[in-house]
């Protein structure tokens, strides 16, 4: 498609998707900061606190927050709250183990992948991109 | 690209079984993130997967228990979401949350962990040493073991804390290696008057603008004094961990790696440095505490858990008092510390005032905790930080007496304004 863009990301986890991006400003944590019973952003103060990550891209340059974080990307993969893939500028080991472990345990394989500043900024601008399993990314205006 | 040996090798290869290969990959998985050259052998866990949050964790727990786990280093378990040794009032509401919480400690110490159930394992003896390498977990205990005693971890979380455990195994990056300790920047506080140094409180509001600061750096802080007793570094640690994600902090003459500025930066200098001051305390307390005045529902401390020193100082505080009869005050501690605050002779008067002692858990996972709504007090920047997302309330931070004092008169009673 016209305007499409192929940037090639870091492959923490393997998997594919497509579908809209959500950027988030500023970090959450998926432990605490997110409650993966219904997929919303529950932490106080949070610019897009109340907003659902469900069935979306989820763009954030880093991760944060506890140890309970790869429990909440597992759990919320596990029944559907989550997002259906992670994008980070930062490489961030936690989310990656919660999305190994979903694999693991429920053969549902999310991808988390993370890119250069360069190219995440061009997709944090972007509306809706496809992700394949070898980290190749396909975003789109 | 991470070298193995030829033992985990074998692990990887599947030669040890399913489940050590499963563990391997996770753990090179971090390696592989991290950019670690090879793995290193560590010698104690602190296990925080076996604190459940959903279906994963029992799912988890099952495979490894089907398995056939056994853990090769001394693993300790985390603080649960629910009392295993007293039956709470909110039981009923949810059992599925409860039954599940239960049988995953169940599994954790069937499979031999040391059942210690504590967010504060460093309280207890036996623990790591200056030096050695561990798989830390528990946002606050990584950074407390990693500043305060000297012992290196990254931050492991939910079931690569197992997977480390299971294989005795860590990727040797970040804060295992040397140059990942190094200061990077400064926060410093002498500026604050010097009665304000001396405060708890105090740190713990340092800790939440350290979070905000610094991002994923190491923070070195200038300016407390020699003395600053452990529970003030306690909540320096659990308050930067929750703002921010700090794993690791210095504090200039008081943590063992930061005799002086030389060792400390490594002869280099702080890429930026932040003056804190009153006006900065005043913000980072607002930030954290809704309200000023006005009826308290709940008075809860512990978060981390309760030390032995601050169950005497309680003592002290509340002793031949009275909790008011609209308050609910609970201390969360670990069972531990709770036999020796027993043995102390304290807990008698802390539970004759009317406060409620919680072990193994925490305040801030609602089964436990009864009419836990309203208007919480707290003296754990931690506490206030995460509680109003998670619970319906509203906070009020302030120090351990502040919290003394309102829990008797049924009323906030609050410091005023650092920059007076």
């Amino acid at each position: 498609m016209m305007g499409d863009r192929i940037v090639k990301g870091e492959l923490l986890h393997p998997g594919s998707a497509s579908g809209e991006i959500l950027v988030l400003d500023t970090a959450v944590s998926f432990w605490g900061g997110f409650d993966p019973t219904n997929g919303m952003i529950i932490e106080a103060g949070h610019p897009q606190s109340g907003e659902k990550v469900t069935g979306k891209v989820l763009v954030m340059y880093r991760g944060k927050g506890s140890a309970g974080t790869p429990a909440g990307v597992a759990e919320s993969i596990r029944n559907g709250s989550g997002p259906i893939a992670l994008v980070l500028c930062e490489p961030e080991v936690n989310i990656a183990i919660g999305a190994a472990v979903a694999s693991e345990l429920y053969d549902i394989h999310m991808p988390v992948v993370s890119l250069n500043h360069d190219d995440y900024v061009t997709l944090a601008s972007a509306h809706s991109v496809v992700i394949s399993t070898d980290g190749t990314l396909t975003v789109r205006k | 690209m991470t070298d193995l040996t030829q033992k985990e090798k074998d692990m990887l290869d599947g030669k040890e079984g399913p489940l050590l290969e499963f563990a391997m990959a996770l753990v090179l998985k971090a390696a592989s993130i991290w950019k670690a050259p090879r793995l290193i052998e560590a010698s104690f866990a602190h296990i925080d997967a076996c604190h459940y949050y959903g279906q994963a964790h029992l799912d988890f727990a099952r495979k490894l228990e089907r398995e056939g786990a056994s853990f090769p280093i001394p693993s300790w378990t985390n603080t649960v979401p629910v009392s295993l040794t007293v039956s709470d009032g909110r039981e009923a509401n949810n059992q599925e949350f409860v039954d599940g919480a239960k049988e995953v400690a169940e599994i954790y110490e069937r499979i031999g962990c040391r059942p210690v159930w504590t967010c504060a394992p460093y309280q207890l003896p036996d623990g790591p040493k200056l030096g050695d390498h561990i798989v830390g977990s528990e946002s606050n205990a990584v950074s407390y073991y990693n500043a305060v005693v000297g012992a290196r971890t990254q931050k492991y979380g939910d079931f690569l804390d197992v997977a480390c455990a299971l294989t005795g195994r860590v990727p040797f990056a970040g804060l295992h290696r040397d140059e990942g300790r190094i200061g990077q920047f400064e926060l410093d506080v002498t500026q604050l008057p010097e009665e304000l140094r001396y405060q708890e409180e105090i740190c713990h509001l340092i800790g939440i603008i350290m979070g905000r600061e610094v991002g994923s750096q190491v923070p070195v802080i200038r300016g407390l004094p020699v003395s600053t007793h452990k529970d003030s570094l306690k909540g320096i640690a659990a308050a930067g961990a929750a703002s921010g994600g700090v794993a690791m902090f210095h504090v200039l003459g008081v943590t063992p790696e930061a005799p002086d500025e030389q060792t400390t930066y490594a002869g280099g200098k702080p890429g930026r440095t932040y003056q804190i001051t009153t006006k900065d305390l005043d913000e980072a307390k607002a930030s954290i505490s809704q309200v000023k005045s006005g009826s308290v529902n709940m008075v809860a401390l512990g978060t981390p858990h309760f030390s032995y020193d601050e169950f005497q100082r309680l003592a002290a505080l509340i002793d031949g008092q009275k909790v008011h009869r609209d308050v609910t005050f609970y201390v969360s501690t670990s069972r531990f510390v709770a036999q020796m605050v027993e043995d102390s002779g304290a807990m008698e008067i802390i539970e004759r005032v009317g406060v409620t002692v919680l072990r193994d858990t925490c305040t801030y996972f609602s089964p436990a905790v009864k009419a836990c709504k309203g208007t919480v007090m707290t003296n754990s920047g931690k506490w206030a930080f995460y509680a109003p997302g998670m619970l319906p309330v509203q906070v009020a931070f302030g120090s351990l007496n502040d919290c003394v004092q309102s829990a008797l008169k049924g009323e906030v009673v609050m410091s005023p304004s650092f920059e007076g």
